[in-house]
């Protein structure tokens, strides 16, 4: 590190970098982390890509289970996001908006499933919606409602382990906000529910969206949770991961094929988004 | 010209007495603000201080923004805000119109759907509420600029639109926080006449808050003066600018002041000087005079009954087409002088001068 410093401090002064902005340079204590930040995230899909069976990949695609896998997780992970979308944006504005006693206890609650093992959490969820468990007997016994080992069950799953990621990023972009415009929707007559839904919202759009973009995609790679509270039933809750773990017991380059199709899908999903919400803000 | 829009609020009980009354203490621990309003209708007042006097937090409390501590705020001699009773009105239920500093239009929404949001929240529909927030906007001079969002607007415009949107909801009370301060000096010279001939037509009550004396002077029929949460002086325009009664007053008004007891013709100042002075008076006063009023002499100058002392130049700045300097000695003070007499008498900081005023251009007032 030292000596890379002190090459690059060495340069004689004035010779002008072959890019950007002339006379900036970017200090090497930056920049050599990032470049190998940039490198351990890249070099596990390039071991992908290099390792994926390319000749017999056309054969794999077609496989019957694969597709189906593909089409339930994007099914349960966007709905797992709306859920997210319903419950964890009311209670980030609660934690961003309302002084209440306590905040600080549910602010921490909130962010529990983050460093819950996935597979705890389905336990969790198991011992309360499960049909023996304290909500889940009672679904079951007046609304002949059954959770787990459902495609309902990967949903709810899903969203346990993703909504904390929405509300961080939701309360933050709250947080972010200019109080202020609400302060003149109210000099104008707005209660604080038309402030919320008429100047709040359309003010932090881009950070909900930013939230729910980051909650879609852990939902869509989640595993743990899903395959203890929802078990693995091909068509009903074998989502992508779980098909790739199953794979992976049998055969390296059909979990492979399928890690790939999972990345490709969710890249390009998240690259369109990327474009159509937060460059057009 | 268009029409004015009829009140969307049904017609007001005719009301005497000061349409705003208002004592609001505001205490956040280390600071105070206690300021006592009151406002006809149709009179626009402005409320003056430095920066940190208070100004802004009196404007919040009037809007429902910052709760009083204690005192009262009625509107139309009703209560609005009154701690001891435990009445409080929410913002949202507070005939008040405000004119935020930096505007605050709605990012998301038309110039029209900024003006039509509060008259949606008084229950026009979407239809009438355009057409009236149209309407508005061409008053404003702003008729085809409806369809821009608040960043294609420049400063002078968003500032209409903030005018127009405060305006729209018919308020009894409208509050305008610094409304020229975010404006350079040409569009503020013209947004500031035309500010003035919405707010004579206003027949409602108007508080202005402002630091700038100017913006008072030409916008305001009465001045409020702040400092440290406190009213200092209040008053018209002729009487404040003529008769300050503190520094930060006469600063703004230009004056030099000195405070002393009055004797007769003589003016002791705390620090044994004492002023002739060509007013009689007895008692706490006040003493004031303009830099012009101040000749230097290069040695003490002999002659009639004036004002002479031995002073040491601290400063010289442009004023206009003159010099301002500041003197130090048994009196601080400010003369203007001429170019032409500053090169006669090769002013410098640090030069001893004697300084010289006539008795018959000092104004002497109780204090």
């Amino acid at each position: 590190m030292t000596d890379t410093d002190a090459v690059v401090a060495g340069r004689p002064e004035g010779t002008p970098s072959r890019r950007g902005t002339p006379g900036r340079q970017v200090p090497a204590a930056l920049l050599l982390p990032a470049v190998l930040g940039l490198m351990f995230l890249v070099l596990p899909l390039a071991g992908l890509l290099i390792r994926a069976p390319w000749a017999t990949l056309p054969q794999r695609l077609a496989t019957p289970g694969v597709l189906t896998a593909l089409r339930l997780s994007l099914q349960c992970a966007t709905l797992a996001t709306l859920l997210c979308l319903a419950l964890g944006v009311p209670l980030a504005w609660l934690l961003a908006r309302v002084d209440f006693p306590g905040r600080r206890l549910v602010r921490a609650l909130v962010t529990v499933p983050l460093v819950l093992p996935p597979v705890v959490g389905g336990v969790a969820l198991l011992l309360v919606f499960g049909r023996r468990g304290l909500l889940g007997g009672w679904l079951d016994s007046t609304f002949g409602i059954t959770l787990p080992f459902t495609t309902t069950g990967v949903v709810l799953a899903e969203a346990f382990v993703a909504m904390p990621f929405l509300i961080i990023a939701v309360e933050g972009a709250l947080r972010g906000a200019d109080r202020r415009y609400e302060e003149a929707a109210a000099t104008l007559g707005a209660g604080r529910w038309t402030t919320f839904t008429h100047v709040t919202l359309p003010l932090v759009g881009p950070g909900i969206a930013a939230g729910a973009v980051l909650c879609w995609a852990r939902a869509l790679g989640e595993f743990g949770a899903t395959i203890t509270f929802a078990g693995n039933y091909p068509g009903t809750t074998q989502t992508m991961p779980l098909a790739v773990y199953l794979a992976l017991e049998t055969d390296l380059d059909a979990a492979i094929v399928l890690s790939l199709i999972l990345l490709t899908v969710s890249v390009a999903i998240l690259a369109g988004l990327r474009d159509r919400w937060i460059s057009s803000t | 010209m268009t029409a004015v829009p009829e009140p969307v609020t049904a017609a007001r009980k005719p009301f005497n007495g000061p349409m705003l009354d208002a004592h609001l203490v505001v205490d956040r621990g280390t600071f105070r603000l206690e300021v006592a309003l009151r406002i006809a209708a149709g009179e626009v007042v402005a409320l003056l201080g430095p920066n940190g006097a208070g100004k802004t937090t009196a404007l919040r409390a009037l809007a429902g923004l910052q709760p009083l501590t204690d005192g009262h705020l009625a509107l139309a001699g009703g209560d609005l805000d009154r701690p001891e009773r435990r009445v409080w009105t929410p913002p949202e239920d507070r005939p008040i119109g405000v004119v935020f500093q930096d505007y605050l239009l709605f990012p998301h929404l038309t110039a029209v759907d900024n003006v039509a949001f509060g008259l949606r929240r008084r229950g026009l529909d979407r239809r009438a509420a355009r057409a009236r927030a149209e309407t508005w906007l061409a008053r404003v001079g702003l008729a085809d600029h409806g369809r821009r969002k608040p960043r294609q607007l420049s400063g002078g415009q968003a500032q209409r639109v903030a005018l127009a949107r405060a305006l729209a909801v018919d308020p009894t009370l409208l509050l305008l926080d610094e409304p020229l301060a975010a404006l350079d000096a040409r569009t503020r010279l013209d947004t500031r006449a035309e500010l003035h001939r919405h707010l004579t037509a206003h027949p409602g009550a108007t508080l202005l808050v402002t630091h700038d004396p100017l913006d008072a002077l030409v916008l305001a029929d009465r001045l409020v003066i702040v400092e440290d949460g406190r009213v200092v002086q209040e008053g018209d325009a002729a009487t404040v600018t003529a008769r300050p009664r503190t520094d930060y007053v006469a600063r703004l008004v230009g004056l030099n002041l000195y405070r002393g007891r009055a004797d007769g013709h003589a003016v002791h100042l705390a620090d044994t000087f004492t002023l002739a002075c060509a007013d009689r008076l007895d008692g706490d006063a006040f003493v004031v005079f303009p830099p012009t009023a101040v000749a230097l002499h290069p040695q003490r100058p002999d002659g009639s009954a004036r004002n002479t002392w031995p002073a040491t130049i601290t400063g010289i700045q442009r004023h206009g087409d003159n010099l301002r300097v500041q003197l130090a000695g048994p009196i601080t003070a400010a003369a203007d002088v001429t170019p032409a007499a500053a090169a006669h008498l090769q002013l410098t900081p640090g030069q001893q001068v004697w300084a010289a005023v006539k008795a018959t251009e000092t104004q002497a007032y109780p204090a």
